[in-house]
């Protein structure tokens, strides 16, 4: 495996591959660092070697930092494992690109995950290390998606698992949560408390903090979106990436898959234009951009997008230098804007998804308006999770029809749609 | 003022091995110099060339970011705990 130790991304201090992700010596958060001297230079077998992989995240397991390879008795049975995630759809929607007018738009579905959010890559990478580690106990603080999938991967892989969210978290994300038997927290108080209070507590428990102490492998998985868009695109780079930013390690950690890919030679060209999306109630790396500031100044989140409200982020300055080196952006939206997003995407893709997808295709909207769009590039709206679980959302955004059971109830009930 | 100074465990072994300090001071400020006057090596571990924090601390007061009070300059009431955190989990 190529994965060579933890690295700090301030002072470039170097650490073993352990549960650790703070630099003692400057507090800077710790990343994976790779070797990959001893991989082959050649192109093709480079990709034949992942085609050949199973159709889940661990044929990306060169990629990622599992010390003993893909989980599982032998790589073929890789996607037997767990709960794998990964290999989701990445959808032509000229329908939203009509609509927006834009000539090229894909829409990249990881609600079609296990439990339907790109949280399962994350939480299987940190899982399968914290098992190479030798944990029992799995944890997390979570605004609801990545409660849903530590839930279940412990219950899929038998281990115990305590799960910490606000109290007042969307009920369906709670409930899709407590049926897979975890120990379930509600904190009053919001995301940061709850974050908090878990940074206390790692340091007390012998735990695998998902996004804590396992938070460098954790992010890991998010690369396995850009790897995912970049092979289904036919192994090339998009133009430009629309992708919501709550704490920024999936903004990030997007842009860094495609760029070890092309410093491998799997990709050419450069990294695409990166537009980071926030909610208006939680815009705490918007704010820092269109202020020209870099660092962010924490906010006490009020938005209807729940799994975007972090008021603390902690990869925030990283996503902004991000968003300004590619000549992207970070932009807010309103929670108006965020039930518009969520139907626009839905009435023209067949995609339902969550608040987080509407702050998400309402900010590539609202670029297209501005202008901010040459027509001619290939866009990617990254979609991170799943309607249903936020359905108060969308509740009373369109009419239902009740009718008699009788052809003329329906015919003098129901606007008629007329032939042409 | 006395106020218990809470030491995460990445700062314990700058910090003689200790996971909490009762220092006195009536800000934050004169809490955490206390703090650098007790185990000078914390010093450069929290705070940048200019005094201020290192961008990937967090200090809680009674479990508030300080950053949503007063900052450094926030008083302290006796008794008070004060809680160094990293800043870079989460998310």
């Amino acid at each position: 495996m190529a994965v060579s130790h933890l690295q700090c991304k301030e002072c470039k201090a170097e650490y073993p591959l352990e549960a650790l992700y703070v630099c003692e010596q400057c507090f800077g958060p710790l990343e994976v660092a790779y070797d990959h001297s001893r991989s082959s230079r050649d192109v093709g077998e480079l990709r034949r070697r992942i085609q050949g992989g199973p159709q889940n995240i661990w044929r990306y397991a060169d990629f990622l930092p599992l010390a003993g390879g893909p989980p599982g008795p032998s790589g073929r049975l890789a996607s037997r494992v767990g709960l794998p995630a990964g290999c989701t759809p990445l959808i032509r929607a000229d329908r939203l690109a009509a609509r927006l007018g834009l000539r090229e738009v894909w829409v990249k579905n990881d609600a079609a995950n296990p439990t339907h959010s790109f949280k399962d890559r994350v939480v299987s990478v940190a899982v399968s290390r914290a098992r190479e580690l030798g944990f029992q106990t799995i944890a997390c603080a979570s605004t609801g998606n990545l409660a849903n999938s530590v839930a279940a991967h412990g219950a899929a892989l038998g281990l115990d698992s305590y799960v910490f969210i606000p109290a007042d978290l969307e009920e369906q994300k709670i409930l899709a949560t407590g049926i897979y038997g975890t120990r379930l927290v509600g904190v009053k108080g919001s995301y940061d408390d709850v974050n908090r209070l878990c940074t206390e507590l790692c340091a007390e428990r012998d735990w695998a903090f998902m996004n804590i102490n396992l938070r460098p492998y954790y992010a890991e998985g998010s690369k396995t979106l850009a790897f995912e868009i970049a092979e289904q695109l036919g192994w090339e780079l998009p133009d430009r990436c629309v992708i919501p930013v709550a704490s920024g390690s999936l903004f990030t950690k997007i842009a860094r898959g495609f760029e070890e890919w092309t410093e491998l030679g799997l990709l050419e060209g450069a990294l695409p234009r990166m537009n980071g999306a926030q909610a208006e109630g939680c815009a705490p790396v918007a704010n820092a951009f269109s202020a020209g500031q870099d660092v962010c100044r924490p906010v006490k989140p009020s938005t209807i997008a729940k799994s975007l409200a972090i008021g603390n982020p902690a990869d925030g300055p990283y996503a902004l230098d991000l968003a300004r080196r590619t000549g992207g952006s970070v932009d807010a939206v309103s929670d108006e804007e965020i039930r518009a997003g969520i139907k626009l995407l839905a009435e023209t893709t067949g995609v339902f998804t969550e608040t987080a997808g509407g702050v998400t295709t309402a900010v590539l909207a609202k670029l297209a308006a501005r202008g901010d769009i040459d027509p001619d590039e290939r866009v990617v709206l990254v979609i991170t999770g799943e309607g249903l679980k936020t359905l108060d959302a969308v509740r009373g955004t369109f009419q239902t029809h009740t009718i008699e059971p009788t052809v003329e109830a329906f015919q003098g009930g129901v606007p008629q749609t007329v032939a042409v | 003022m006395t106020v218990v100074v809470k030491i995460p465990t990445q700062l314990r072994a700058a910090a003689g091995g200790e996971a909490e300090a009762l220092l006195d001071g009536a800000t934050v400020q004169e809490v955490l110099d206390g703090l650098f006057e007790r185990h000078e090596e914390l010093r450069a571990r929290i705070s940048d060339d200019d005094g201020a924090l290192r961008r990937f601390v967090n200090v809680y007061l009674a479990g508030e970011d300080i950053r949503f009070l007063d900052g450094l300059a926030t008083p302290v009431a006796d008794g008070a705990e004060l809680t160094i955190l990293p800043a870079v989990a989460g998310g």
